[in-house]
């Protein structure tokens, strides 16, 4: 048990946890109302709307599994920068589009757009599962990061369920705070989790390389160990990864984009310019997200062994840093995991209250019994993502997770398209998706799970690319030629509750 | 602002196919050489690549777009 790394992680997190608590009362609102616990009333401005996508950009989940996937596959675990940096032009052209929309009909899911724009209750309620499964696995991995650096103080090990109180424990605070003060909970936490994680990896990019001989040693390092590992790898790409590094570079740039929580920081802010300057100042994100896969690296460099690839950034850290630094960075990966679990959270509840609770059990609900069931329903989600880590296989959750990313791209023609255009038919929408979400599943099927790149044969051709994205392409091709059919059989095609200037930039004279 | 200049400050938007060409160009910027810092080419390029879409989105959204 390491005493010192213990004391300074344990009065961090009871910082954030008052945090948590006192956020109920920051820039007060009416929580009993749903826009108010769930979106904090729309009133973020640029400031904390960087937090709030930052903290469902990188994750603890991604501050453990990025450096465990380039520890072990070497140069493909960088194609997570290639994706954060196409996010932002995403972020800077769909986002404003969809806060609008979203603004003018009051729309607080992705779901929601898609019920006004389509009309279709059977292709809101497809949007809404999707969501809600593809969240799942998620906020069960950010446990995960909390379990792996508790695991590295020592402080689990006994049996029974003493080997998972404290861990329940961290998540039953949580579950507290966030159904206590919503969203506002998260954004506050957001701004000390960044500040500690901030902090954490400057001072590991200027302290580890010194250690290790520099950056170039710790490269040559990397690669050496790379080359004799269990699976060789190399710190260089070989031409048969590009495509598949393309194209999980860009797949999963959209499917960020169409994360229920990535859209509950985006509907949360207050204005179109506060999501553009967002687009310009993410980057920042991007650069610590690149240096962490780094720690990859480092982690051979510095021979550390471990089958547990989760566990090779906190075994660096206990290599690396003396106690009290090591307590205060894995305070930085727990808190890390609070702040997207506790969005995710909100964001897979609001789902469910909106598009399924609403829709097809109470449809006089108010916007308070809304806020009622969506508290009730965050609570139940982490009830569900604790079970999960505690009483399944860790790789359950994983696998979950992989196909978590193939599933929400699928949404993609009816949430990111359809801002753009209603050509779409909605039938023809709802089967381009199922076709998509079984054909993505076969395909991570077929791989067993263990990546999420599928070799696709054209003929003689053999194409390795994101699975999420060949089933998105089969998913279009199926919507655009049923559309052509079912327009050219004049099949009705429901009524658009959005019109033309709901999209329109309307940014006045709003200084943030 | 009148529409056709808000329509022609949207146009500038065409710029940000700029990153996209940039990073799924992947064969390009897969190489090990020229080392810089101690980082091989493929990685301190996708570094350097974070910050230009970074500067381009501030150019951008100050001229508009």
């Amino acid at each position: 048990m390491n005493w010192t790394a213990f004391i300074v992680f344990l009065i961090l997190f009871l910082f954030v946890t008052v945090l948590g608590f006192w956020a109920a009362r920051w820039r007060r609102g009416d929580l009993t109302e749903l826009s108010e616990w769930s979106l904090a009333g729309r009133q973020f401005g640029t400031f904390i709307t960087w937090f709030l996508i930052g903290g469902d950009l990188y994750t603890a989940y991604t501050f453990i599994a990025v450096p465990a996937l380039v520890f072990g596959a070497g140069a493909v675990g960088f194609f997570a920068v290639p994706y954060t940096i196409l996010v932002f032009p995403i972020i800077f052209l769909v986002m404003p589009r969809f806060w609008a929309v979203a603004k003018a009909h009051n729309y607080m899911t992705p779901a929601d757009f898609v019920r006004g724009r389509f009309d279709s209750r059977g292709l809101a309620l497809a949007v809404a599962v999707t969501g809600i499964l593809a969240t799942m696995p998620y906020i069960a991995l950010q446990l995960v990061g909390i379990q792996v650096v508790l695991e590295a103080m020592g402080l689990v090990g006994s049996v029974g369920i003493l080997h998972d109180l404290p861990l329940i424990l961290a998540f039953a605070i949580l579950a507290a705070y966030t159904y206590t003060s919503g969203l506002r909970a998260p954004a506050t936490v957001a701004v000390v989790k960044d500040t500690l994680i901030y902090i954490t990896v400057i001072v590991a990019m200027i302290v580890i390389p010194i250690k290790l001989g520099g950056f170039g040693h710790i490269f040559q390092a990397a690669n050496v160990a790379l080359l004799h590992g269990p699976k060789p790898a190399s710190i260089l790409l070989s031409p048969k990864g590009y495509l598949a590094f393309a194209t999980l570079a860009v797949g999963s740039a959209f499917a960020l984009l169409l994360y229920p929580h990535a859209v509950t920081g985006v509907f949360a802010s207050k204005g179109q310019n506060a999501i553009k300057r967002n687009a310009a100042f993410l980057p920042l994100y991007s650069i610590m997200l690149a240096l962490i896969a780094i720690f990859g690296y480092m982690a051979l460099a510095a021979h550390v062994h471990t089958k547990v690839t989760s566990l090779v950034v906190p075994l660096l850290f206990l290599k690396m840093f003396p106690s009290w630094f090591v307590g205060f960075a894995f305070a930085a990966i727990a808190i890390g995991a609070l702040v997207p679990a506790a969005i995710m959270s909100i964001a897979a509840s609001n789902l469910f209250t909106r598009n399924i609770y609403r829709e097809y059990f109470v449809p006089k609900a108010t916007t308070k019994d809304e806020a009622r069931v969506a508290k009730v329903v965050s609570l139940v989600v982490k009830l569900g993502a604790l079970l999960f880590i505690v009483a399944l296989p860790l790789q359950f959750a994983i696998n979950l997770q992989l196909l978590g990313g193939i599933w929400i791209l699928q949404t993609l023609p009816s949430v990111m398209i359809g801002l753009y255009t209603r050509w779409f038919h909605r039938t023809a929408l709802l089967l381009g998706w199922a076709v998509g979400m079984v054909v993505g599943t076969l395909m991570a099927v077929a791989e067993a799970f263990k990546s999420s790149v599928y070799p696709l044969q054209i003929g003689h051709l053999i194409l390795p690319g994101y699975a999420a994205v060949w089933a998105v392409l089969a998913n279009l091709i199926v919507t655009v030629v049923l559309t052509a059919v079912f327009r050219a059989s004049h099949w009705d095609a429901g009524t658009d509750h959005t019109a033309y200037q709901d999209y329109d930039e309307y940014e006045t004279s709003v200084v943030s | 602002m009148n529409n056709k200049e808000s329509n022609a400050k949207k146009g500038y938007r065409w710029f940000f196919l700029i990153p996209f060409i940039a990073m799924l160009g992947v064969p390009f910027y897969a190489s090990g050489t020229p080392v810089l810092g101690g980082f091989p080419f493929f990685y301190w390029y996708m570094i350097l690549w974070v910050v230009l879409t970074g500067v381009l989105s501030l150019i951008l959204y100050s001229l508009g777009a």
